[in-house]
């Protein structure tokens, strides 16, 4: 969980996101960002996040993200 | 038929008529015959096209959800024979099927749509590289029909492929149902481009007949026609005289022609998606919205968003992410961070997979150089305004400005004017007479016209300034009210006399003040050529 916070943090410094539940109704992450985040997933994961599975409740919060990948560990 | 005529409005009272007078559940099949009819008054041979997108979309989804229903039901039949090795290996196989099937869908009418609306252009340009090796032949143009609203209603088909394919919704069974959803007349020829999931909500539901909703989707209408011809059909007089005598009319007139062609768009467009999701809403179906304030936007950013959304978000859900993550992607990017470092590695997905989709928002806007050059236009706009974003933040955490009136006036400003100057693309249609009118903005020094009284002889008289600076003021004053939510609801909330004043008034500015005349013929909608 640490290193995704960090790779959040990276992009938005001024977010709390151990507690933000809002990234994409709020429109914090953009789609530049979730492209970030996920190339950085993949790099530092090594876990592949699809196109099917952008959607707001994988993206809204760190821990869903999380979830998400841990989810995609698992099937790999 | 346009949303405008006579004809239209006959063809929509006889439709009303009969939709709330046949049983309930017979109102989609009406509704897939009258779209039809509109698709084959317009010409019969579009038709044609229509139905091939139709079938081979509808069977190449049907297909798709087979396999995974085979899929499904081996994989509970041998949960226990299969080790997760061997499970992984039949998905494996089993999603190569779906995305063989998934891709012949698309590069088959991706094919269509690219012959009949490309194959001229590439031509044109194919000549031109001939003539450049002084080579004496040349390809004849093709003598192609372009069927109306074909990007839409493809995007559309090609939308609901994808998402049944990825599993965010189900095939549609029925062949006819399914053929409504792509020909779903109001929306058929300038959108909104809608979501299979979204509109079937409504689109096969049965309808009783609802006074209120009928008459919310009558003053959506009526709004729609006062943008389109009391609006944008006088101020395109102008802009029409300003960018088709290029040599007359240069310097300032290039500025007041922008400013125009941004008032005309935006009346044209949004008028034309407010006829759309009135007629809609009078047959008691949900279209998405497709604009939000978009003149309010403080970036170019902002704006994508809030302009032609659908097709923003079809463009990002199935182009920007599909290319940004997919692994060849992924894999350059990890390359470059190894050989250039972070901060390149980290926007080379980005960079290049918006280059793509800006190239494709252009190119699908018209097939020839100008919207090209548009398209990439907003693209290096964009991609400054990305790179620029350390430097604002750090202004912002110094001036502290952000929040104050007269700084978002100044960002709802340039962001109009940034998207009035990449518009002059579209105005001209032609790039290197762009760039030379452009440049007369700040060489030629004419801007007394703006005040000597020449602007009335742009085919504009006093009138019609009078009409087009009250009309604005009018769209500019909704869309201050549509902050506090739906300016229908707002009117109907208030005293009849108000109500009354408010709807009559309305209707007789279009009756009065639209642009009719002696062989009155509408002009037709600035996206009905998509």
């Amino acid at each position: 969980m640490d290193e995704l916070l960090e790779i959040l943090r990276d992009l938005h410094e001024d977010i709390d996101f151990e507690t933000c539940e809002t990234l994409i109704d709020d429109k914090i992450l953009d789609s530049f960002d979730i492209v970030t985040i996920i190339a950085e997933i993949a790099n530092t994961f090594d876990v592949k996040i699809s196109a099917e599975h952008i959607t707001p409740q994988n993206f809204n919060s760190a821990k869903a993200l999380y979830q998400l990948i841990q989810k995609l560990e698992a099937e790999e | 038929m346009l949303f405008t005529s006579y004809e239209f409005l006959f063809f929509l009272l006889i439709l009303l008529g009969l939709y709330y007078v046949i049983p309930a559940r017979f109102q989609w099949v009406l509704l897939l015959g009258f779209s039809y009819l509109f698709y084959l008054a317009a010409n019969p041979w579009y038709l044609l096209y229509i139905l091939t997108t139709t079938v081979t979309v509808y069977l190449s989804a049907v297909r798709i959800e087979k396999i995974r229903a085979e899929q499904k039901a081996y994989l509970a039949q041998n949960k226990d024979s299969l080790d997760r090795e061997a499970r992984k290996k039949y998905k494996g196989r089993q999603q190569k099927r779906m995305w063989h099937m998934l891709l012949a869908g698309l590069l088959f009418n991706l094919g269509i749509l690219a012959v009949v609306k490309y194959a001229n252009f590439a031509i044109h340009n194919l000549n031109i590289v001939l003539h450049t090796f002084g080579s004496p032949s040349e390809i004849r143009p093709l003598d192609l029909l372009l069927p109306m609203g074909i990007s839409f209603y493809t995007f559309q088909a090609l939308g609901y492929l994808i998402d049944v394919y990825r599993g965010s919704c189900s095939a549609e069974k029925n062949l006819f149902r399914f053929a409504l959803f792509v020909s779903f007349f109001p929306q058929l020829i300038q959108g909104p481009i809608s979501r299979f999931h979204e509109l079937s909500q409504t689109l096969y539901a049965e309808h009783p007949f609802d006074r209120s909703q009928l008459l919310g989707g009558l003053q959506r209408i009526l709004w729609g026609f006062f943008k389109k011809l009391v609006i944008a059909d006088r101020i395109i007089i102008g802009v029409n005289e300003i960018i088709k005598n290029p040599e007359q009319y240069s310097g300032a007139y290039v500025f007041v022609g922008m400013m125009f062609y941004a008032a005309e768009l935006y009346a044209d467009f949004t008028g034309g998606i407010d006829i759309t999701i009135g007629i809609a809403q009078c047959l008691g179906i949900v279209v998405t919205e497709n604009f939000n304030r978009p003149y309010f936007s403080k970036s170019i950013k902002e704006y994508w968003r809030r302009w032609h959304i659908t097709m923003g978000t079809w463009f990002t859900d199935y182009i920007f992410y599909p290319v940004s993550i997919c692994r060849p992607m992924l894999k350059l990017s990890q390359f470059s961070r190894k050989h250039f470092g972070d901060v390149i590695g980290k926007r080379i997905p980005v960079y290049l997979s918006s280059f793509l989709v800006w190239f494709a928002t252009g190119i699908w806007h018209g097939a020839s150089w100008n919207f090209i050059v548009w398209g990439l236009g907003n693209w290096v706009v964009i991609m400054i305004s990305q790179e620029f974003e350390p430097c604002y933040q750090k202004f912002h955490g110094k001036f502290h400005v952000k929040d104050k009136n007269w700084f978002r006036l100044f960002q709802i400003v340039r962001t109009v004017l940034l998207m009035s100057c990449l518009r002059t693309f579209d105005c001209y249609r032609d790039v290197p007479l762009t760039f030379r009118m452009f440049g007369t903005m700040f060489t030629t020094g004419n801007w007394h016209i703006l005040w000597d009284g020449s602007l009335l002889a742009l085919g504009l008289g006093c009138a019609d300034y009078v009409i087009l600076a009250a009309g604005v003021a009018l769209l500019i004053c909704v869309s201050l009210l549509q902050r506090r939510g739906s300016v229908r609801q707002q009117i109907a909330a208030k005293p009849y006399a108000v109500r009354f004043a408010a709807w009559y008034g309305l209707f007789l500015a279009v009756l009065i003040l639209g642009v009719y005349g002696i062989g009155y013929d509408a002009n037709q909608f600035i996206y009905n050529q998509f």
